[in-house]
């Protein structure tokens, strides 16, 4: 029997089935947690997922190369979702044509006031080098991030996880900050939220008000977008 | 629906063409976004199967990002060794990112009401 299971596992974790399988599961797992907890931040199903499955490939000494041959599917998506971000983004077209200039005002504020803030805390605390670069887009999302962080140098997946953390940090914290500091214009709420938290800070902002949501959803859109062309073109300038 | 998905990976290729030919410093799905949005203006509507594709992507977006997240397994030691910077960096960095945004938005957005507001109560009697 022992000798069975050993031919199985070796047999499972050379197909990508495994994992693709783990990862669907580990989601859903984490997601109905999240729910059940009435959308706690803390509950994240993407901080749970990636918990579980790191764990799992440690006790099981899988490597991330082989788990990644499952999961590659999954990763995949990322492309065809950013290119859909285009439809929300649509939605938003009479909003974004009312106030346009406060929009791109308070958006390119935001997004260098993050990449700033990120790699000037991270160098004043000892960081260098591709650390710094990673964590330079660290509040856009993910699909956007990443493929900022191939560009100018960083580690794309450090930054994922870099992305994720934010997310989560700012949907717990974000909404707290703002009633301290008297924001209480929900376009303005949404759009700090999706600036500095993404898709993350997008879902606790539904959550929370449906103005401020829809914002925050265009505001993860725009921030993307502009970090892609501004944060290149920065780091070119220092290099 | 095949058709719908099949536009979006047309997008995402011309993106990603484009940005290589060109050599841009934007990621080419950034860019496949960029002209199906362009594409969405000309049109003047979202097509229903369109909606539908991309409403069944975006719904899970968060689980498309737990491949790349678990990529943190790879990167333990770096991120051990870099507690101070990167904790700084998240926690410091995202409050002030969200301070910032909100305090700037809500400035124009107030200014732009009072403007917006100015001419109507002349013209109400």
């Amino acid at each position: 029997m022992k000798g069975g299971l050993q031919q199985l596992w070796v047999y499972l974790s050379t197909t990508p089935l495994l994992w693709l399988t783990i990862t669907l599961l580990a989601y859903q797992a984490g997601d109905w947690l999240f729910r059940r907890t009435g959308a706690n931040p803390l509950c994240n199903p993407v901080l749970l997922s990636v918990i579980t499955i790191v764990g799992l490939l440690l006790v099981s000494g899988t490597d991330y190369h082989t788990y990644f041959s499952g999961a590659q599917f999954v990763h995949f998506l990322l492309g065809p979702a950013t290119v859909a971000l285009a439809i929300p983004l649509y939605r938003q077209i009479d909003a974004i044509k009312k106030s346009l200039l406060a929009i791109i005002v308070a958006l390119l504020t935001g997004s260098l006031t993050a990449a700033a803030s990120a790699v000037g805390i991270a160098w004043a605390l000892g960081g260098s080098g591709p650390l710094l670069l990673s964590l330079a887009p660290k509040s856009v999302t993910s699909p956007i991030a990443m493929g900022i962080a191939e560009q100018i140098g960083g580690l794309p997946s450090l930054t994922a996880a870099m992305v994720v953390l934010t997310g989560i940090f700012g949907a717990t914290f974000g909404p707290w900050l703002l009633d301290r500091l008297r924001v209480s214009d929900q376009m303005a709420r949404g759009i700090a939220m999706g600036v500095a938290a993404h898709g993350i800070g997008t879902a606790r902002m539904i959550h929370l008000n449906p103005v401020a949501g829809a914002f925050a959803g265009l505001a993860m859109g725009l921030n993307g977008l502009a970090t892609a062309i501004l944060l290149p073109a920065l780091v070119g300038l220092f290099r | 629906m095949l058709g719908y998905i099949t536009l979006l990976l047309v997008c995402q290729l011309a993106g990603e063409v484009i940005a290589r030919l060109f050599g841009l410093p934007v990621p080419g799905p950034v860019l496949g976004m960029v002209i199906l949005f362009v594409g969405l203006v000309v049109r003047g509507r979202t097509p229903v199967g369109l909606e539908q594709v991309a409403g069944s992507l975006l719904r899970h977006l968060s689980l498309l990002f737990i491949p790349a997240g678990v990529g943190v397994i790879v990167h333990l030691h770096l991120i051990a060794s870099a507690m101070a910077p990167i904790a700084g960096a998240l926690t410091i960095g995202t409050l002030v990112t969200i301070g910032v945004t909100g305090w700037v938005m809500q400035i124009l957005n107030r200014k732009h009401a009072a403007a917006a507001a100015a001419p109507d109560t002349e013209a109400t009697p």
